[in-house]
């Protein structure tokens, strides 16, 4: 088909182009087009006549570069076509995307019916304006005592858990997604979205959805790791429009998944490398940082609206290293940080979260009286303090020995292990609050009371065994 | 006028072709939707652009126009209690235009509300002479903040006509100069260029900041500037935010430039409620924010802390003293780099263009305490706090260093204390000021004789701590004398009782310089009285149980008139007691 031909029925179809000059990773350069604009989808038409989609990454004069999400495998320069599609890239969205599972770019592939869409919204979206933010205040329940109770979970938050490679990230982001509640028992919704995950991890997710009923408040967003590179550069967004959606059309509470970051980060720098841009840190593009805020700034809540987004990003510090330019860009922009320690997974604790390096800076407006409990802030402060601590006393025991140690520093010392063991590594049973609050008090109860400075106005309520002792003292 | 067309758009960064006459950082309209832009590189006549806005949509041909001006900010009353994003524009006008809760593409709005009328009071008459600087009238812009209409810079003449006093919106003229000049209540001024002031100034006042680690350890002074770097989690924001609160000037500008939007929230909502400690009154009515959060576009939060600047040199050119709080300037920086990137620089140290340290050093410059222009020669100061976020908490990055470099002082914040909980994580070890010795005569005579001798002590003990530490670490506390146990207690009531502050308690979130001089000298007698009994032979244990040790720990959040006044008895007190021990 030659141009003229195309021109011709330009009414019923847009214009394709038969010019492609280079090609060159995941790009591919066009000459001679007129009418394109920035970041507008295309069609690609293969020799073979079946067709990939990709977007336009720069428009100078009559030439246009193209991302192609499925791989440039085939493409070649004389008989492929390309066809604008004067949109930007746009994601259908409906109420029944609940319970489906999608491909990276918005397509569903379970087999199910398709869907029926009640819009197509633009996948970049517009950033919130500031003034129009309301600020987060609730609680959302993770059942995990270490986020709980330590490093509290809020609507409207994002909240990033950085992993290693081999630790348990997915299966505590299934626990999560299993447990999670909105304590006011209002709607509840999740939206997945899977970037460069394995097969095995699919499966895994998958099974847990089903098993446990939890797909029918799941929309999942699917992009597997043989999945091509681009199209992961699609994922979150498109699962952050659904997620937006659904929270302020629909006045869902959406608890947004995003694994894995690090898959992300890596397709961006694949791009930036094959556009031949200057390299920033390790080779990431020094737009990345303004990429990432573009994602994670998506969560909050607005005024006026019922409905609320909060992200829980999971990332894979390479070589656990947190000065990663990955986790390191995440921890500037999202609001604290969860932090998985291989040294915890060896000793066989589960979930492995270290929480002296963990932080949720917005955790004061979910808690305290009418929120969770008026002790939790306190408990926190103690328990953390307390920890931190015995912790310090291990490092000295290595060297001078447990014998060297007065009696309120052995019991720092213990009070570490058994914080690790039974707060921490409370298994695959998910822990309500309360629960959580009374192993934590039940901890601190083997410490002197004197010691208990933080929690000092509690005591007389909630320690176990104050009155017993004051008993015994008359 | 000029008009080019598009030719070339990648990103936030776009090409147009045949903008003959545009110049240099000229604002450009882009596209059919009229996006804001700005001219960064001028080749042939062809002009490129780095657009305020998301590009997306745009298409090679558009039309580009020039404003045929740079980007200017409107001043004038109105200004305080505004919300502005990093071009002016302000975000509570965009929204009710808008009627969205995004910000669309596009928006125009006037920075000030042209339809309001200020209570205007003209302070010339018909005959006077005046010049660049001169005040030809006041508004009372809020309650606390009287405004002067300034006779802009560059401008002279003698007045020929007069306003009498009465309401009047920013538009309407309030004085005509030699008859054809004709002034109003708001003027124009570039955001690139520094204003103009009769003379600079050395700093001499303190900047009170109400933290007793920065007041006493690291002070700076009205019109100098200092750098807030740290790690993610460190506090940087925190310790912004309470600056602003609390910090003893008359004006704040807060920028937050490429940060969350919900701390954005947070200042916004806390802010309009919070009251003002100095005058009783909100202290938004002495505020204006700028905020730029890091998902808005990367070219305005480049503008956005020039924008902030530009306010506060115009409240100085007033005769007041502003602060300028800038979190974060590492984001500015990274804008920079993206811009410069995009432009296919050559790239310096870590990709950040090799003109970043000329860009940085011109805009803490901009700082300074000043003998504004006009005939009263009023004396206003710009006071700057940028905070720095180095990547992984490394210091020896660019932006850090190279604010090291034309900054005054250095307020560290360190991530092990943050992990420990000890807030504000400035530490002392790390952290410097250079400007000791300009304040050091003020504090000697408003607080004490001894202040800095006091202060030296402290520092000494604390840095001893540190070495002591070193040792602990490696054989154990008990293989130190006890007259090195006691410095590692005394240095522990520092940390606790004295650096450590809560910025969420009502009475500890301020301490005036006066209890923080207090409570070093409590400290420090009890060190003293301590050294003093050991050396009769009391034992460490036998000191540490006195009971004025816990009250000693509770006069930080004791209501400050109380614990000054206490402490003065305690300090004799305290001696007595220990004094007064037994030896066993």
């Amino acid at each position: 088909m030659t141009r003229e031909a195309t021109a011709f029925d330009r009414s019923l179809m847009s214009v394709e182009y038969q010019t492609v000059s280079y090609v060159t990773g995941p790009l591919v350069f066009v000459e001679n087009v007129h009418d394109v604009s920035y970041n507008e989808m295309v069609a690609i038409v293969m020799p073979d006549k079946s067709e990939r989609s990709g977007q336009v990454l720069e428009v100078s004069g009559n030439m246009a570069v193209i991302q192609v999400f499925e791989g440039t495998q085939g493409i070649d320069v004389d008989q492929t076509r390309v066809r604008f599609l004067e949109e930007v890239a746009k994601v259908d969205v409906s109420p029944d995307l609940l319970g489906r599972v999608l491909a990276g770019t918005g397509k569903p592939i379970d087999g199910g019916a398709p869907i029926i869409p009640e819009k197509r919204l633009d996948i970049t979206g517009s950033p919130i304006n500031p003034y129009c933010r309301e600020q987060p205040a609730d609680f959302i329940e993770t059942g995990i005592s270490a986020i709980d109770g330590l490093n509290t979970l809020v609507r409207g938050q994002k909240l990033p858990i950085f992993s290693g490679s081999g630790l348990p990230a997915n299966e505590l982001a299934a626990q999560i997604i299993r447990q999670a509640r909105v304590v006011s028992g209002e709607q509840f919704a999740i939206v997945f979205g899977a970037m460069g995950i394995t097969h095995r991890e699919a499966a895994y997710f998958m099974q847990q959805f089903e098993t446990t009923g939890a797909l029918e408040r799941v929309v999942f967003f699917m992009n597997l790791a043989d999945d091509p590179t681009v199209e992961r550069l699609l994922t979150p967004k498109c699962a952050l429009t659904v997620a937006e959606y659904l929270a302020f059309e629909k006045d869902m509470q959406v608890l947004v998944v995003l694994s894995d970051m690090t898959n992300y980060c890596e397709a961006l720098r694949e791009v930036s490398t094959a556009r031949e841009e200057v390299p920033g840190r390790r080779g990431y593009p020094g737009y990345m940082y303004t990429d990432l805020s573009t994602i994670y700034e998506r969560a909050g809540r607005i005024k006026g609206r019922i409905g609320s987004v909060t992200q829980l990003p999971i990332l894979t510090m390479p070589d656990d290293d947190i000065t990663h330019p990955i986790p390191d860009l995440t921890g500037y922009i999202t609001e604290g940080q969860i932090v998985l320690s291989r040294h915890l997974h060896r000793r066989g604790v589960y979930p492995p979260i270290d929480v002296l390096p963990c932080l949720s800076r917005l955790m004061n407006l979910g808690i305290g009286e009418g929120k969770t409990r008026e002790d939790h802030r306190a408990v926190a402060n103690q328990l953390y303090a307390a920890y931190a601590q015995g912790r310090d006393l291990r490092r000295l025991v290595a060297i001078v020995g447990e014998e060297a140690l007065s009696d309120t520093d052995r019991r720092y010392l213990h009070f570490a292990d058994g914080f690790e063991k039974q707060i921490i590594g409370q298994g695959e049973t998910g822990r309500s609050i309360e629960d959580t609050l009374r192993v934590g008090w039940e901890l601190m109860s083997e410490l002197p009371i004197g010691e208990l400075k933080r929690v000092r106005d509690f005591i007389d309520k909630y320690h176990p065994t104050a009155g017993e002792k004051a008993a015994a003292k008359e | 006028m000029i008009l080019g067309t598009l030719s070339k758009i990648t990103g936030p960064v776009v090409v147009a072709g045949g903008m003959t006459g545009v110049k240099m950082y000229d604002v450009v309209r882009v596209g059919a939707a009229g996006l804001m832009g700005e001219v960064i590189r001028l080749e042939g006549n062809s002009a490129t652009i780095q657009v305020y806005e998301d590009t997306s949509g745009l298409k090679v041909g558009e039309p580009v126009e020039s404003t045929e001006g740079p980007l200017m900010l409107e001043l004038g009353p109105g200004l305080l209690s505004s919300i502005y994003d990093g071009i002016q524009r302000p975000l509570p006008i965009i929204a009710s235009q808008t009627g969205s809760d995004f910000i669309a593409r596009g928006t125009v709005v006037a920075a000030l509300d042209h339809t309001r009328e200020w209570d205007y009071t003209p302070t010339v008459e018909v005959g006077q002479e005046v010049g660049p600087g001169d005040t030809l009238g006041t508004v009372q812009e809020s309650p606390t903040v009287l405004h002067r209409v300034m006779v802009p810079p560059g401008v002279r003449g003698k007045v020929t006509k007069v306003v009498a006093p009465g309401s009047y919106t920013v538009l309407e003229v309030v004085a005509v100069l030699d008859g054809e000049r004709e002034l109003r209540m708001s003027q124009w001024w570039p955001v690139r260029q520094g204003r103009p002031y009769a003379r600079k100034l050395d700093p001499t006042t303190p900047f009170l900041t109400g933290m007793r680690i920065l007041d006493t350890f690291f002070p700076i002074a009205l019109g100098g500037n200092a750098i807030i770097p740290g790690g993610f989690g460190t506090g940087k924001t925190v310790t912004q935010q309470s600056l602003a609160k609390w910090a003893d000037v008359d004006i704040i500008i807060y920028v937050g430039c490429g940060e969350r939007g919900n701390e954005m929230t947070e200042v916004l909502k806390e802010f309009p409620e919070l009251e003002d400690p100095r005058t009783g009154s909100k202290l938004m009515d002495r505020t204006v924010l700028v905020a730029n959060t890091s998902n808005m576009p990367v070219a305005a939060r480049e503008a956005s802390i020039y924008t902030g600047v530009t306010l506060a040199e115009f409240y100085r050119d007033m005769g007041y003293n502003v602060a300028m709080m800038a979190d974060s300037t590492s984001r500015w920086g990274e804008a920079l780099r993206e811009v410069s990137g995009r432009l296919e620089e050559m790239p310096g140290e870590e990709g950040y263009p090799a003109y970043l340290a000329t860009r940085l050093a011109a805009f803490y410059e901009r700082s300074g305490r000043v003998a504004a222009l006009g005939a009263d020669e009023r004396v206003g100061s710009v006071t700057m706090v940028g905070a720095v976020s180095p990547p992984g908490g490394d210091m020896s990055e660019p932006m850090t260093q190279n604010s090291l470099r034309v900054t005054g002082a250095f307020w560290a914040l360190d991530t092990s204390l943050a992990h420990r909980r000890h807030f504000p994580a400035i530490s002392w070890t790390k952290s410097y000021t250079l400007f000791l010795g300009q304040v050091r005569p003020w504090f000697e005579e408003e607080v004490a004789d001894d202040w800095a001798n006091v202060r030296e002590r402290a520092m000494f003990l604390l840095q001893k701590e540190t070495e002591l530490q070193e040792i602990v670490q490696l054989v154990g506390p008990d293989a130190l004398p006890e007259t090195e146990k006691i410095i590692l207690e005394v240095a522990r009531m520092l940390r606790e009782d004295y650096l450590q502050q809560f910025a969420f308690d009502a009475v500890d979130a301020y301490c005036p310089p006066k209890k923080s001089y207090w409570l070093l000298k409590t400290i420090l007698a009890f060190y003293d009285a301590a050294t003093q009994a050991m050396s009769r032979g009391v034992s460490l244990r036998q000191i540490l149980q006195i009971p004025m040790r816990d009250e000693i720990s509770t006069l930080k959040t004791t209501d400050h008139e109380r614990a000054i006044e206490r402490m003065q008895e305690m300090v004799s007190q305290i001696s007595d007691e220990i004094a007064g021990i037994e030896v066993l």
